[in-house]
């Protein structure tokens, strides 16, 4: 609603807090950019090393339109979780529970009593119920980490376990399978040429951008992140702050399962497991601190690019299924190695 | 200035290679020669002779099970890559295995994109990937679906899968028999994850079995299929229930955990039916020495034959000891009951967990 009354919180460039600090207030701004440039750098050649080895490799069979939109399909989801979770580590706290939730709610959303609603009056009614569902399990998250004192870490993993258990007796841990024709055909279909998940994905990125650069809510959640004392000095409700971010990932996880049931045609209790890490993964790669501060989406997007684009080069190669694994591991260490010296080189030029 | 640092980092980096060479060679998990049990191995020895095994085209076939998390399923991937090194006319693509239907998805797309003459899939939910099944049926590629089933019969050419049901049905009528006439007899249950139709169909099986001869399951308890769970789950069953008949454990991987717990608790008023088959139950019913009697097959060669199906349909060949041109749609397994007395017959194709 309003400005922040304090100028130093407005004044923040926003996801740049680390690095105004340390700087003279008028080198502050290029370097900044600079640093940001430099970090996302990392992340392309990353990427674009992993490309080269698909096209060398695999050829046509990687470089192709199908191939890509195969691989845009299976980040999208994994994305949607993503972009919750930049702001939630962003912010200095963490979300185990995403993964939970999402199936939480892609089962709440296609039990047989929303399915016969969304018969009769609309598919946006499941919707509806998993974004519902999402945030409510967020918010509770938020409840518990903002007002409960609890730590982010224990809050999470305890809805972690709830969700799916609650997950499991709503489906009687069976698959729900999803019978309503228009929700299919819209989340299954086209929209010039590319599916919908995909532009899902690219919606929430673009909005979760515009959220953390540009917006005063942006600004204060990087504030929160850098150091909660002094942004609630600077006026900040830091709690209700707080409090809407893990709602904010519970939301993204209710999308998730709204694609996860659009991609499956079916609710399981089952859906999204492990999903929390790979987010986690995801936005650590991609240059936001763990310890808050700092958040970039566009780090996150190319980390979710850099995991997916791997599996898919790992599958189109044929490799043995443990040295997957391995190899996997390296590549996570590898990635965060090489972006972190290409941030300090950028850095150090700067200076 | 930075010499120390580098030194002391150059001391770290050594220790860390030494260190890692001496775990690598612990990692050897190497059996002593010994009897050939392997699935893989002992498939081929039963195979025919000319006939349907002359090559013919080359087959690609794309292959995806789920995470080979426990000793049945890792047995499935090996058979079936066994399989298709044994046929010099099949190109086995693999896709990374997973308990992520998201990226199960994905890879059976990449195998359309790739055009793979045929697709041999374990899905990880069989509704959750009919859709993309159907979708490669739809480009020409032969389906066949391994064990849990699709929810449209149109996704698949064929299908092969155990006997879920009858796998319950064999391990209530063993145990109807053992405690015939007894009054009050207390069997308990300890089912695999829940949440699969599979464990669902066995526990259903079991309990109409059983209702046969008026025994009622007086406990169940479900775990996950790990030796872990196995453990975890068994050590609650004996805590709640101070004294059994006998016990069911659906699958033979976590039975190991299992029969850890019965053990730790110095239990044997009771005897136990294994599930699945593995080389090790098998061996543990040779010897008779635990409360382990018997176990209830569940064929960890299912993948193997959905690869030899898969190279027959594409081939146009049919299955030599049928009358019937064509390779049939469906292929249930039989879920046979190992004892003492027919052990010889099974331990060649269990599978070593």
């Amino acid at each position: 609603m309003s400005e922040p009354t304090v100028p130093t919180a407005a004044g923040l460039p926003a996801p740049e807090l680390p690095a105004e600090r340390e700087g003279a207030a008028t080198r502050a701004r290029p370097r900044a950019l600079r640093g940001a440039a430099g970090r996302n750098l990392g992340l392309v050649v990353a990427l674009v090393a992993i490309c080269v080895v698909g096209v060398v490799t695999g050829g046509e069979r990687f470089a192709s339109v199908d191939n890509l939109l195969t691989i845009l399909r299976l980040a999208s989801i994994l994305g949607v979780l993503s972009i919750g979770m930049t702001f939630v580590i962003t912010a200095g706290g963490i979300d185990l529970s995403v993964g939970s939730v999402l199936g939480l709610a892609s089962v709440w959303a296609s039990t047989l009593a929303t399915q016969a609603i969304a018969e009769d009056f609309h598919w946006i009614v499941m919707v509806a119920t998993a974004l519902l569902v999402g945030t409510g399990a967020g918010l509770v998250n938020g409840v518990l980490v903002a007002y409960g004192r609890v730590v982010p870490f224990i809050a999470t993993l305890a809805m972690m376990a709830a969700a799916r258990g609650l997950a499991e007796m709503i489906a009687n841990r069976r698959t729900q399978v999803v019978n309503v024709r228009g929700f299919l055909d819209f989340f299954r279909g086209d929209l010039i040429g590319i599916p919908m998940l995909i532009w899902i994905f690219a919606v929430v990125a673009v909005v979760g951008w515009v959220l953390l650069n540009r917006t005063t809510y942006g600004r204060r959640t990087v504030a929160v992140g850098g150091n909660a004392e002094a942004a609630r000095l600077a006026g900040i409700n830091v709690r209700r702050h707080v409090m809407s971010l893990y709602a904010l990932a519970g939301l993204t996880a209710g999308i998730g399962g709204v694609m996860m049931l659009g991609r499956t045609t079916a609710g399981s209790s089952t859906n999204g497991t492990l999903y929390e890490l790979d987010a986690i993964a995801a936005v650590v790669v991609g240059g936001t601190l763990l310890i808050g501060g700092r958040g970039t989406i566009v780090g996150t997007v190319f980390g979710v690019l850099i995991f997916t684009t791997l599996t898919n080069v790992f599958t189109q190669n044929n490799l043995s299924i443990s040295a997957q694994a391995v190899a996997k591991g390296v590549i996570i260490v590898v990635a965060v190695l090489l972006q972190q010296r290409i941030a300090e080189r950028s850095r150090a030029v700067a200076t | 200035m930075s010499a120390l640092p580098r030194r002391r980092w150059l001391l770290a980096v050594g220790s860390l290679a030494v260190g890692a060479l001496a775990i690598a060679g612990c990692t050897s998990n190497t059996p002593e020669p010994s009897t050939p049990t392997d699935a893989g191995d002992s498939t081929d020895g039963g195979g025919l002779i000319g006939g349907n095994d002359e090559p013919g085209d080359t087959v690609t076939i794309g292959f995806s099970a789920p995470a080979a998390d426990h000793g049945w399923m890792g047995a499935i991937t090996k058979a079936a890559l066994a399989e298709a090194d044994s046929f010099s006319d099949v190109e086995l693509v693999q896709a990374e295995a997973t308990n992520d239907v998201n990226l199960q998805i994905s890879q059976i797309e990449q195998f359309i994109n790739d055009g793979v003459d045929a697709i041999v899939l374990l899905p990880f939910d069989g509704a959750a990937l009919t859709e993309v099944a159907l979708e490669a049926m739809r480009a020409g590629i032969v389906v066949v679906n391994v064990d849990r089933e699709f929810d449209d019969p149109n996704a698949a050419r064929a299908t092969i899968l155990g006997d879920n049901y009858g796998m319950g049905v064999s391990a209530g009528r063993y145990i109807c028999e053992r405690l015939a006439g007894k009054a009050d007899a207390k069997v308990a249950e300890i089912a695999g994850i829940d949440s699969l139709p599979l464990t669902q169909d066995r526990s259903q099986g079991f309990a109409d079995a059983l209702g046969e001869c008026g025994i009622e399951v007086a406990n169940r308890v479900a775990a996950d299929f790990t030796v872990q769970g196995g453990e975890t789950a068994a050590a609650n069953l004996l805590q709640a229930a101070p004294q059994l008949d006998a016990i069911w454990n659906h699958d033979d991987d976590q039975g190991v955990g299992v029969l850890a717990a019965i053990e730790a608790a110095g239990r044997d008023e009771f005897f136990m039916v294994g599930g699945a088959g593995s080389a090790n139950v098998m061996r543990s019913i040779q010897a008779d020495d635990t409360v382990l009697e018997a176990t209830v097959i569940y064929p960890s060669t299912q993948a193997a034959d959905g690869i030899r199906l898969a190279r027959l349909l594409v081939q146009d060949k049919a299955l030599s000891d049928l009358v019937e041109v064509e390779v049939p749609r469906k292929i249930q397994l039989y879920a046979p009951v190992v004892t003492k007395d027919n052990v010889e017959q099974y331990l060649p194709t269990a599978f070593e967990s």
